[in-house]
């Protein structure tokens, strides 16, 4: 069986991730000091929590004084997707892989590492996953610190043009495979189709985003996994 | 805030974060053989980042215009299979020429 364990390559596969990560943690540490965290409260909450949409949710509930069950709640709520993604991960993790080290990559199992994990053929092992942490870690920390503390001083446009990195890796992950394999391609269309909808229904479009993944990816995957079950060991292999 | 009062907080929202990542990691161990699992975690990955990545990406710059063609060229580059990074960089720069451009007209 072949499993994955280039550091090397995991840092250079992390690095896409890490520039994504720089623009977004700006914008996370311009808002939350804005809100009125200090650059320090800021950036202990991208080092301990690690996820975009979570810490956005926190900072309004933590600076108005909000209830403790209610940040709990938004939280599970936003970030149960990752779940999802963990057992998923869970069943591409090579032999290399201990039970410490569960608990450490699972730490920074974001939602783009997630995706760059499984795009890799076969298995992947520890020092693969490292490097893969790494620096979309440091990336994710940087960024919230200097926009904490040095809000302005990227221009507008390179900020912009910065917003679309992480998606145009996600691009990258899916075409390629979807190009590949017929019913990948229908699965992500039929996933498009469904984000749509929920997001320009009125009503729909008030389910959190995080519920809206959950509930998108269950169906999504319900039902291609019954029109077009993978044969077996491989699957990556076998669904083509 | 004093540190005291932001303490509760960072400890609640990092701890349901780690646990919510965790615990499926550290639980599920064994190989899943049920072949409807097996399909259903296949295609996850695929619809998760669909998911996440339309509409939203027609709204991650400052116009939708550039966010489209920006979308375009990650959408070609990734069709010939060109990489993450390439993918990403070129598309962002891409985004930029189009803004620069609109910013002039």
């Amino acid at each position: 069986m072949n499993e994955l364990k280039s550091f090397k390559k995991g840092i250079f596969d992390g690095l896409p991730i890490c520039l994504g990560y720089l623009a977004v943690s700006f914008a996370f540490g311009i808002s939350a000091v804005g809100q009125g965290l200090s650059v320090f409260e800021a950036l202990i909450i991208s080092m301990t929590n690690v996820t975009s949409a979570g810490q956005l949710a926190a900072v309004p509930i933590i600076v108005s004084g909000g209830t403790l069950i209610e940040l709990a709640v938004a939280q599970l709520i936003i970030n149960l997707r990752y779940s999802l993604m963990s057992v998923s991960l869970s069943q591409k993790l090579g032999k290399s892989v201990k039970l410490a080290d569960r608990f450490l990559i699972s730490f920074v199992n974001t939602d783009e590492v997630f995706a760059v994990a499984s795009a890799q053929r076969g298995k992947v092992g520890k020092k693969y996953l490292y490097g893969l942490i790494l620096t979309p870690y440091l990336g994710w920390s940087f960024g919230t610190l200097l926009g904490a503390a040095a809000g302005d001083i990227l221009p507008e446009m390179i900020s912009s043009a910065l917003g679309l990195a992480i998606f145009g890796m996600f691009v990258a992950i899916v075409v390629p495979d979807a190009r590949k394999s017929k019913p990948i391609a229908l699965c992500a269309l039929f996933s498009a189709a469904l984000s749509c909808i929920f997001r320009y229904t009125p009503k729909l479009s008030d389910i959190p985003s995080g519920f809206v993944i959950i509930i998108c990816a269950v169906v999504a995957s319900t039902v291609f996994a019954i029109a077009f079950p993978v044969k077996g060991e491989n699957d990556k292999e076998e669904a083509k | 805030m004093i540190f005291f009062e932001f303490l509760p907080y960072l400890l609640v929202s990092a701890g349901v974060t780690y646990l919510v990542r965790m615990l499926p990691m550290v639980l599920v161990r064994k190989k899943i053989e049920n072949k409807f699992i097996l399909s259903f975690l296949h295609y996850v990955p695929y619809s998760v980042l669909t998911v996440m990545t339309i509409p939203d990406i027609f709204y991650s710059t400052s116009s939708p215009v550039s966010a489209s063609v920006g979308f375009a060229a990650a959408f070609v580059l990734a069709f010939f299979d060109k990489g993450l990074l390439r993918v990403a960089a070129i598309s962002c720069a891409v985004v930029l020429a189009v803004e620069g451009i609109m910013f002039l007209l």
